[in-house]
């Protein structure tokens, strides 16, 4: 049997007992950036491929409340920060090798993206809308004209919005349970589906709901079948992933992670929708809520099990 | 030139005064530590097997720390010591949770701390607190490039290993054993 004590009693803020240095900030960060980046590739999909009067409410209404997520989100973010008066020095750098860094700049281009994707949008949703100024007229005259190459932009952003969640956290070696590239596919995923989830809850055109319940019903099939693909890794690989699976698999997180995220937040509701989809009716907000719900604690369970998850030497 | 150290398990009692030494030469706030000592027992009663080691920040050569640093904070300094420059830190946390030896953590003040391998005193051609200290002289700090430093001369001599190489940091705190 072998037993590592630190005897000269180190109880460092944050990393002792076990490493905790990441709250709740970071994981709701995470879902709220994969939420947005959701929204936003739908929008700009639908618009590309030129359905924006089928599918109005993804391509005209919910991306309005994208900007407000990501704006939470980078709010979580900063409260995370130890040293926030110098926030600031996240953009005085671009340091491409930390995710971190080119994470915060995908932000700093996707936020404004995406108000100005709702602005274009709010005088024909709004008819008595006034900019006032005439300039900003001549800017939205020219933003929709150029609404194709925004399009294209935004579903670029998107996507890596929505990897950068999972990156943020499989770059780091030091943590075995983060240590895979399935995270970035798997969040990418997940915020894809807790997007279609929201514009199938907010949408009042009932063909737009099938849609997206069939949508979501795809993508919970490629969530699960990424989680067992995780699993079937970590099993397969060296011994401290080894262990990190077996948190999930028989060890402290196992209950949490397949009873909210993998049965409450993604069986149950595709269960619902299949149900739905063969005529039954199931109000929208039940399964779009609990897809939602499953997203959320995805995040917030990696996140607290990898910081568990470490090492021994 | 690449400063390292070397610590002698077989010679470390695990007295601590390395750590203490090191809390009033760079005033660690109260509570935190940037050097610690582990104990290792392996094995079952009566074939027990004891090793000893002070350890503190390995100042990678390839280290995860600098390469998650969003701001360019976490750096490589003179002979590869890897600092932390505070008025860079935002106090993400990034560089603590990929510090596979758990070696920083945040200071009251809101940036990051580490050991620094006692820059300030290497730099006048001192050594760092924690060997300077050291009853049982364990621990061998110098220029990994002079073949006639003591890290050199007694990692020539002696039997090492680092921690966790599987991680891929290229450790530069050695273990004599
Ligand atoms: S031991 Fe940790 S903090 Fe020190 S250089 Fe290596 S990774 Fe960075
Ligand atoms: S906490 Fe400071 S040193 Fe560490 S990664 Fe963030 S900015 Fe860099």
């Amino acid at each position: 049997m072998k037993e590592e004590l630190i005897i000269s009693g180190r109880m460092n803020y944050k990393v002792d007992p076990t490493l905790h240095i990441w709250g709740w900030e970071i994981p709701l960060y995470l879902f709220l950036g994969g939420l947005a980046a959701g929204i936003l590739f739908f929008a700009a999909l639908y618009y590309l491929r030129g359905k924006e009067n089928q599918y109005q409410f993804a391509v005209k209404w919910v991306p309005m409340f994208a900007p407000f997520f990501l704006i939470i989100g980078l709010g979580a973010l900063f409260l995370d920060l130890h040293h926030k008066l110098y926030f600031w020095r996240l953009y005085t750098s671009i340091k491409l090798q930390s995710p971190m860094s080119w994470g915060a700049w995908t932000l700093m281009v996707v936020t404004p993206l995406s108000l100005v994707w709702s602005a274009t949008y709010v005088r024909e949703l709004y008819p008595k809308w006034d900019w006032k100024l005439k300039w900003i007229f001549d800017l939205e005259a020219f933003l929709i004209k150029n609404r194709r190459i925004l399009a294209w932009i935004m579903i670029v952003y998107a996507v890596i919005l929505g990897i950068y969640t999972g990156i943020l956290l499989s770059a780091f070696n030091a943590r075995p349970l983060w240590n895979t590239s399935i995270l970035g596919p798997l969040f990418l995923v997940s915020g894809l589906s807790a997007g279609a989830a929201m514009i199938m809850m907010l949408s009042k055109n009932p063909l737009e709901r099938i849609k997206f319940s069939q949508i979501d019903l795809l993508l919970i099939a490629i969530e699960l079948a990424l989680i067992i693909h995780m699993f079937m890794g970590f099993r397969a690989s060296t011994q401290v992933q080894i262990d990190a699976g077996a948190m999930f698999l028989g060890g402290p997180y196992t209950l949490p992670f397949w009873i909210f995220v993998v049965f409450m937040g993604m069986i149950l509701p595709a269960f619902l929708e299949f149900w739905e989809l063969k005529g039954n009716h199931v109000p929208s907000y039940i399964p779009g809520v609990l897809i939602i719900f499953g997203s959320v604690m995805l995040r917030f369970i990696i996140v607290y099990a990898g910081q568990a998850s470490r090492y021994l030497y | 030139m690449r400063y390292a150290m070397a610590v002698d398990t077989k010679k470390c009692v695990g007295c601590s005064d390395c750590v203490v030494a090191c809390q009033t030469e760079n005033n660690v706030p109260i509570g935190y530590c940037r050097d610690w000592i582990v104990e290792v027992t392996d094995g079952t009663y009566p074939q027990l097997e004891l090793e000893i080691r002070s350890e503190r920040c390995n100042h990678c050569d390839n280290s995860p720390c600098v390469r998650c640093c969003p701001t360019g904070a976490s750096h490589y300094s003179d002979g590869g010591i890897v600092l932390v420059t505070h008025d860079k830190c935002i106090g993400c946390g990034a560089c603590i949770a990929s510090c596979p030896y758990d070696a920083r953590y945040p200071h009251p003040d809101g940036y990051v701390d580490k050991c620094t391998f006692c820059i300030h005193r290497v730099q006048k051609g001192q050594k760092p607190a924690c060997v300077e200290v050291c009853p049982t002289k364990c621990m061998y700090f110098g220029d990994l490039d002079d073949p006639n430093s003591d890290v050199s001369k007694v990692l020539k001599k002696r039997k090492y290993k680092t921690l966790i190489p599987e991680a891929g940091t290229k450790p530069q705190l050695y273990f004599l054993i």
